[in-house]
């Protein structure tokens, strides 16, 4: 996994709550049996004008130039500002690798749906909560500011604006030292190799009928 | 000793270890695997050279790419076809067990793990797939999880987990007659929102929970990730032993009253202490319809949609106008004036025989109105579709001018060939009502089999009480 320390990065802001894996990459590229690939259609849906399917040359596909993405001020963003419940619905970790397919690194949000949420720390996306105050200051900010970028601090665990305010965001110890080293979990589960076979063992005799 | 809820005995069961943070790992009994969130979980098992740590536990069926029609003919969409053929190869790669296509214990995953009897109370289960909620109906711990969680719980047995908050949601009463779990549920979704349930594991309780058979409950269950909680649960009872008793992968003989002991106790003490407790009066819940783009945008069937002008919240006024122009709807338009263009009754939430029975109650002597270009019945099952055609139901349906399926996913997410045309409008049994999930521009309005029927037959949206 690679590893996430600090960024400072463009923000797009999108604003819209509730917004579902389904819309962040539609079922027809979940076919695929890959990890790579999903950039060009995240949010396909909302990105472009005309019915995507996979194997399509999406270059060539009619973009919506009202969509966020699509303005070129947000070109090059590495860190997605948005609204609560940020990837609710399907379980489908594509969802995760279209957005850090397309080249994004952290979202930020006031809440996020608890899948999502954990899918991201798998694969490098910093999942970052702050209050939904601060969050509308920042879409606000964002808004009003061409080239408006935030600094992301995992050690200090900070968000920094431009003007130099910053505000502090938790996360789970274990996550954080995952993220910052970049740390395959199931190597670190198979150090504890003992105890999973000696809850096994225990498990079999009070139990027996599930094994 | 401290009064336990369920969860926290089910939770306690399965800890393997705690880090200092509370981050445990977590025992894993059963894994249902399916084709899509799988191929990349073996890729990485064979990419680091890991072993399964416990194949048993695996059970692997497709159902999301697969046709419900013409099945002699194959999987006609190639890259469906190379999904479901990738998980054919690994299944017999690591030597897992396997429904395919064509046997008659193919189906939806969350219909066949509990009809097999591979879902047990007390267990663990896992999927890749949010609606792995659905067996938390047996008093067992169910999660959906990712493709990096899936090759975890390959690799290890276990799963990376803090625990959940808990919330009790009591349907105190009884419902009225003509309304089931499916409304229930989305009843309880509208109450509590679609990230009510966000960090909560969800117990159901109650005594319209306990009226409720397993099928009931596991729609109950199924729902709970539209209320954003990752696991739902209901207490063990005689219920929950006599649906389990006999099923293929049950225990027998000795095992099988050993377990039935520690089954007994799987349900929260009474003095037990919740994060958060929901009462809902069952006998105010009417059948419910959903008018927008997210689970909790709910009516009960004699509502209007509503105005987002007469909403405070912005950011939600503003959910609400997009959602509206979506749907095609207009504020204060009674729900029973809106037109529908397609009927599915199928999906983990409600493809089971009982929702198959309720729904031909329904249609039973009655057309197919003359506006519905297809209504379609999906079961979940090989099983569910042989027991039905026993009972004659299939001909119910196909007399009234259904469409009568080969079990899969089917249009609850237009992975295979069935879906919506843009525009089109959806009076469906499934699970999520989000912008396109049928099929680009689709139009999906969640609705129990028995409404879905009684829009079937009339063409509009109707209230199944009436239909009488």
């Amino acid at each position: 996994m690679e590893k996430f320390e600090t960024l400072n990065a463009l923000v797009c802001p999108l604003d819209r709550s509730n917004v579902d894996t389904d819309a962040i990459i539609p079922k027809q590229y979940l076919k695929s049996v890959k990890r790579t690939g999903f950039g060009p259609n995240l949010f396909d849906d909302w990105r472009y004008l005309d019915p995507g399917e996979p194997g399509m040359d999406h270059g060539r596909r009619k973009i919506n130039p009202d969509f966020v993405l699509n303005q070129s001020r947000y070109e090059g963003a590495q860190i997605l500002l948005a609204r609560k419940n940020f990837g609710c619905g399907s379980s489908r970790e594509h969802a995760v690798w279209a957005l850090t397919n397309y080249g994004f690194r952290v979202v930020i949000a006031p809440s996020f749906a608890d899948i999502f949420f954990n899918n991201s720390f798998k694969n490098g996306l910093l999942p970052l909560i702050l209050d939904e105050a601060i969050v509308d200051q920042l879409f606000r900010e964002a808004e009003a500011t061409p080239g408006y970028t935030l600094t992301v601090d995992l050690h200090a665990q900070t968000v920094v604006t431009p003007s130099g305010e910053s505000f502090p965001f938790q996360v789970d110890p274990f996550r954080r030292h995952c993220l910052l080293n970049g740390l395959d979990d199931i190597g670190l589960t198979l150090q504890h190799g003992e105890d999973i076979r000696a809850y096994e063992a225990r498990r079999r005799t009070e139990a027996p009928w599930l094994f | 000793m401290t009064a336990k809820t369920l969860y926290d005995k089910l939770w306690d069961a399965h800890v393997v270890r705690t880090e200092e943070d509370g981050t445990a790992l977590l025992y894993i009994d059963r894994h249902l695997v399916h084709e899509v969130t799988s191929p990349q979980a073996f890729e990485g098992l064979r990419l680091t050279a890991r072993k399964l740590w416990r194949s048993h536990s695996v059970v692997a069926v497709p159902d999301h790419n697969v046709p419900t029609r013409d099945r002699d003919q194959g999987i006609a969409d190639p890259v469906s076809r190379t999904q479901v053929e990738t998980l054919q190869q690994n299944v017999r790669h690591f030597g897992l067990t396997f429904f395919p296509m064509g046997d008659i214990r193919q189906g939806i995953v969350h219909v066949i793990g509990p009809e097999q009897g591979a879902t047990l109370p007390g267990m663990t289960v896992v999927c890749g797939d949010s609606h792995t909620s659905t067996h938390g109906a047996f008093g067992a711990l169910s999660m959906g999880i990712g493709t990096s969680e899936v090759e975890h719980v390959l690799a290890t047995q276990c799963l990376l987990q803090k625990k959940m908050k808990s919330m009790l949601i009591c349907v105190d009463g009884q419902v009225g007659p003509g309304v089931t779990a499916k409304d229930i549920v989305l009843a309880i979704i509208g109450e509590i929102g679609t990230a009510g349930g966000t960090g909560y594991a969800i117990e159901f309780g109650g005594d319209a929970i306990r009226a409720l058979s397993m099928e009931g409950r596991m729609t109950v269950c199924n729902m709970a990730i539209e209320a954003g909680a990752r696991a739902g649960m209901v207490a063990v009872d005689d219920t929950t032993i006599d649906y389990v008793k006999g099923r293929p992968f049950a225990p027998k003989g000795a095992y099988w009253h050993q377990a039935v002991e520690a089954w007994r106790e799987l349900r929260s003490d009474p003095d037990a202490r919740f994060d958060r407790v929901v009462h809902i009066d069952a006998a105010r819940i009417e059948p419910q319809v959903t008018w927008g783009t997210s689970p909790e945008m709910v009516l009960p069937v004699s509502g209007k949609v509503p105005n987002p002008d007469e909403v405070t919240d912005e950011v939600k006024a503003n959910g609400m106008r997009r959602a509206l122009e979506y749907m095609g709807l207009t504020a204060g338009t009674p729900i029973t004036d809106v037109t529908v263009d397609k009927i599915f009754i199928g999906s983990c939430t409600n493809a089971r025989l009982e929702d198959i029975r309720a729904a031909a109650e329904v249609v039973k002597g009655r057309r197919v109105a003359g506006n519905v270009k297809l209504a379609m019945v999906v079961p979940g099952s090989g099983l569910v579709k042989q027991q039905a055609e026993a009972e004659g139901l299939d001909r119910i349906f196909l007399d009234a001018g259904f469409e009568w399926r080969e079990p899969g996913c089917s249009m609850c997410l237009a992975m295979n060939a069935d879906r919506l045309e843009p525009g089109e409008r959806c009076a469906s049994t499934s699970n999520r009502n989000f912008e396109s999930r049928q099929g680009l521009g689709g139009r999906t309005h969640l609705v129990s089999p028995a409404m879905a029927a009684a829009a079937a037959v009339t063409g509009r949206f109707a209230d199944v009480r009436e239909l009488n």
